[in-house]
Parts: structure tokens; sequence; C-alpha cells
């Protein structure tokens, strides 16, 4: 059973029509294929229409869409095989960071990411993918492993945020964030991050350093969510889509910011729409990232990454 | 006795005026109760002389405790926020930081500088609660970063004292990168093996206890300062349940083999020049 947002409603009663005349038409064996047709134009047509002119609040929306693909379904549409490798050698394995090695068009990679589940008893497990500092801690354990064997590094952002709970504070949620951040400055190998749904604050950027940021076109990527932003600053949870507005918080905004490199777009009607048409877009702007970066050596990758970052504010002198 | 009746409702003394005693004198600590003298109390480090509670004090009051003589270069001194974003919640950005410059008489929540500390060459990067809660924008990141250069150029230790909630909203993308920013200039320093001290005061939360404030060589604080990722009341809200006494206190952090070592600020001064001096 498919999941329709408020404003995709519109698509669903005409897709429900569709199916519906299909069905009359294989009961009576009337031939309908011009109604058909019509409706499928007009399907297509809607889509594109409502889809064009998202606001901000939708495309965060769209972000967290049940139906979108994770972490390991990109992996397992994209990649020939994959050897997943699990926890940091510390405390546990977190089910909320998944990585190991993948092929993926005949060069190993290393790929990394946050995963959420896709019912109740998943999305426990996976805690919603918020990862705990032990996610954090395998993810730069696995990066640092694919340095060692020269192996490009793909990160898969997609979270609420780092867990705030009791334990992830205890064990260092902060410390491990910032180790990320520091240590990814300086890796050898090229690295990737790709926001794939929802970037969340700190959660997000420990493994968001990369030689490349780039977000899928119904994302978004900020400092905290529009949600926890309208109850800080309006003192209600209802300013969600102003919060949204003020924050400038999707890919095309992040992208007029500086702050990422680029932009993928999202088949019509979105990554949920079309999982294996976005993971065929995905796989190829990763294979021709891969051979720009490979161009670079590693010292000129790494000045690049650090200039890069250094480079992001805006202040007044 | 009508004069003793009163006519107007409520107390019509403005706050400025209802002072026991005149201002700058005496200094009651707000734990203890206990009152001591304004100049016995700075000589202190403006911590208690009864129950050693230190006061929460500014870039003002470090830099008086640890350079030399209160002798300074302040670095960027004149740097402030732009507004990337036009960002605007109840109220204008522009306007709020123009109007906490004008309440605070500072221009971010970050003050660097340098100078000599016990003769030892020093740069030091100290954090303004009072600065809409000592969030991080683009200049607390920028002002690092450059302080980190200095340090860098001149192979001297940098000190960053943390006072912070985490991220400014109203910058909201270009806030979170200044973790990334800073984290990359920490980076350098790590390579160049220059020594890098963070104290972490209270409180110490969110994205900056995420990237520069845990990045230290040494990491300290001073004592019950309030240190963590989550604030407290998000933690409370997520699992639904009172947190345990003395959790994410200096003393809890330091027990869970994140921090060196806490210092009393009275003895920050010293113990910095002593450990710092062994690495020489």
């Amino acid at each position: 059973m498919r999941t329709y947002l408020d404003f995709e409603k519109p698509i669903a009663d005409l897709e429900a029509r569709l199916t519906e005349t299909k069905k009359l038409a294989q009961h009576s064996g009337v031939d309908v294929s011009d109604a058909v047709d019509v409706l499928e134009q007009s399907i297509d047509k809607l889509r594109r229409e409502i889809f064009e002119n998202l606001t901000r609040w939708q495309r965060v929306q769209l972000s967290r869409h049940p139906d979108r693909p994770y972490t390991l379904d990109y992996i397992s549409l994209m990649c020939d095989q994959f050897i997943e490798l699990h926890g940091d050698r510390t405390v546990r394995d977190d089910p909320a960071m998944v990585g190991g090695f993948c092929d993926i068009d005949g060069q190993t990679v290393m790929i990394i990411g946050q995963q959420k589940g896709r019912n109740t008893k998943q999305r426990q497990h996976r805690n919603f993918g918020m990862p705990n500092p032990e996610g954090y801690r395998k993810a730069l354990r696995l990066m640092q492993m694919a340095e060692k064997f020269r192996k490009p590094i793909i990160t898969f952002i997609d979270t609420p945020g780092a867990f705030p709970g009791l334990e992830a504070e205890e064990r260092g949620q902060g410390e491990a964030i910032a180790r990320n951040l520091r240590d990814m400055m300086t890796l050898k190998v090229p690295v990737i991050c790709i926001v794939i749904g929802e970037g969340a604050s700190g959660g997000a950027l420990g493994i968001g350093i990369g030689d490349r940021v780039m977000m899928l076109e119904n994302t978004w990527y900020s400092v905290i969510s529009p949600e926890n932003c309208s109850t800080i600053l309006w003192r209600s949870w209802d300013y969600k889509e102003q919060a949204a507005e003020a924050m400038k918080l999707t890919a095309r905004d992040m992208k007029d910011a500086g702050l990422v490199d680029g932009i993928i777009e999202e088949p019509v009607g979105g990554a949920h729409n079309d999982h294996q048409g976005m993971a065929q877009i995905l796989k190829s702007v990763i294979l021709a990232t891969l051979d720009e970066l490979n161009a670079l050596s590693p010292q000129e990758r790494i000045n690049q990454r650090i200039d890069k970052f250094c480079s992001m504010g805006v202040v007044l002198e | 006795m009508s004069w003793f009746i009163r006519k107007d409702k409520g107390i019509q003394t403005p706050t400025e005026m209802k002072r026991e005693a005149p201002d700058g004198l005496w200094y009651q600590c707000p734990n203890c109760k206990k009152v001591m003298h304004t100049r016995e109390h700075k000589l202190n480090a403006y911590t208690c002389v009864h129950c050693n509670y230190h006061e929460k004090i500014g870039s003002d009051a470090y830099f008086a405790v640890l350079f030399d003589n209160n002798t300074f270069t302040e670095l960027d001194p004149d740097m402030i926020s732009g507004d990337p974003l036009t960002f605007r919640d109840t109220k204008a950005y522009t306007d709020r930081i123009k109007t906490t410059i004008a309440k605070t008489g500072l221009k971010d929540a970050v003050r660097t500088g340098y100078g000599k500390m016990n003769d030892l060459d020093i740069t030091i990067a100290c954090m303004d609660f009072g600065f809409i809660g000592g969030s991080m924008g683009s200049v607390v990141g920028e002002k690092i970063a450059r302080a980190i250069d200095h340090s860098l150029k001149h192979k001297q230790p940098f000190l960053m004292i943390s006072r912070s909630g985490g991220a400014r909203m109203m910058e909201a993308g270009f806030s979170l990168m200044q973790m990334a920013k800073t984290s990359a200039k920490l980076a350098l320093l790590a390579q160049a093996k220059v020594p890098y001290v963070s104290l972490l005061t209270d409180p110490t939360t969110g994205g900056v206890t995420a990237s520069f404030a845990m990045l230290g060589d040494f990491n300290i604080a001073e004592p019950e300062a309030l240190i963590g990722f989550a604030g407290p009341r998000v933690i409370r809200e997520t699992i639904g349940k009172d947190l345990p006494k003395g959790f994410q206190s200096a003393e809890f952090v330091l027990d869970h083999g994140f921090l060196d070592f806490i210092v009393d600020r009275k003895d920050l001064k010293d113990k910095l020049t002593s450990l710092l001096k062994m690495l020489q």
C-alpha cells in the first residue's frame, strides 16, 4: 500500500480512478484505452505541476516520505556486491549506522550511511535513523579502513539527528561527532557525501565532511529540524512551515548559499515514486564524481576539502 | 496613618535602584548566599571564597585572569555578524544583533586575543554566553578559525574557553558549517603538533560540544559545569524519565572518560602554565 502525503492526494485520486477504469475494462471487455491515455496524461501533468511548485515544508515532508529509498535500498539497487561490516570495536554495533565494502560498476567503494526502518519493528531496531556515539565511531573505523586499503568513501546522510539519549551522553555523543569532523578532513581517499533524506544538524554533519557534498532534490540539510526551530524561536510547534522558509534548508537553498556542492535531480514525483530510476541517477553521479576526484592527488583533495569548509560563513568587518 | 497605605499597585522602584549596598562593593554568592568583598571575589578569580561557586564570567574576566597584567592584543575586534539568510522569526536577525550589541557591549559571542600567560606566549579564544546564549554563528566560527591560524603561524599553544548553548539557529546551515570549519583548522593545528587546550565551562552543549570543545589535546572543565551534546530537557523528553543527579556535570563527564581533569578557576593559570611548560 503506497502512502500519499496531503499534497499528493490529487495524484492518488487520479491513480485510483485509473485503476478502477482498468479493472472495469477487464471485467466488461470494453475498450477504454482512450480513457486510460487521458488519465495517464493528466496524472503525469498533475505530478509535474505539483512537484514544480513545492514549498520548503513540502520538501521536508518528502524527505521523510515513508516510501523513500534508504541507504540499504540504494546499496542493493546500485551495487553488485555488498559486504556489510559491523561494530565500533568498543561498545556495540549501531543498527542506525550501516556500512561496508561495495562493488559499484567494478570498483570497490566503502559506503556508509544512516539507516531508517520501514515498519514499526524495524524503525525501533534502527532507532529511527538516529545513531548513538558508537554509530559515529563505527563510521570512522570503516572510513579509516577504506583509507588503509585506498578505497573511496561514499556516505549517505539520512537522519533526524544524533540520538539525544542518556547512554549517548554517557558514551560521548559530542566527542564522537567532533572527532569525525576533524578526522574526515584529512582522509587521503576521495570522500563523497550525499544527503538522501533528512540532514539534521551535527548528527548529519558527523558523516558529512567530503570532497563533494551533494543533496537529492527533495531533501533538507540544516542545523536543526524546522519543528524544533519553531519550538525554540516561536515557542510553539505550529510555526514549522515558517521556520522551514526562514532556515532556507532545501537543496536549492544550500547550493545557492555555497554550503553544498551539488543537487541531484529526482525522477518526476520524487525518489519514493521510482526507486530504480533514482538509484540509476545516483549511481551515474557517483561514478562521474569519483572520476573527477581520482584525478587529484590525496594532498590536493585534502587541501581543497579543508579550504572549502573554511570559506563557509558570512561576516562583516 | 494614610501615608502607610499603598495606593499604587506593585513596587515602583526601578530594579537598578534596588540595592542594599552601594554598587560594586559587596558580592553575594548566589549559591551559599554568603557575602564577600568584591575585590576579594575578583582576586579569587570570581569564585566564592566560602563555597567555591564559580561565577559565570565572560571574556573580559577570563582575559584578566589569564593574561599577565591583563595585557593582550585582541584579534578581529570589530568583526560582526552578517545576515546571509535575511532571517526573521518573531524579530529580524539584524535587529536582534543590533540590540544585543547595544545591550552587552560585545560584538558577538566570542573574543580572541594573544599575549603572555606567566611569560608563555598563548592565543586564547573565549566565548561570551551573554551574546545570544553564546551561540555559534559565522562570526564565532571565523574568529576561532583565525585565532587558530594565529596559533599555527606563531607555533604558540591555543586555549579555547567554551560557554555556549550550541548553534545559532538564525544562521541555519551557515551555523552548522562552523562546526566543520573549526574542526578543519584544529586538524591543521594537530598536524603541526601545536598544543590545544579546550576548557569547558558552564554550560557547554550542542554543536560546540560536538566540534571544537571536545577536540582538545587536553579537555578540561570547571567544577560542576554542565557539559553535553543534547540539553537535559531534550533528553528528559526523549527517554520520558528524570535524569540522575549530577548527570552531564563536569564530574560525570570526567568519570566517563571525556575530560582530562577538572580545575578550579583560581588554579587555572598556574596549572595550564605547568602543563604547557612540560610540553616544551
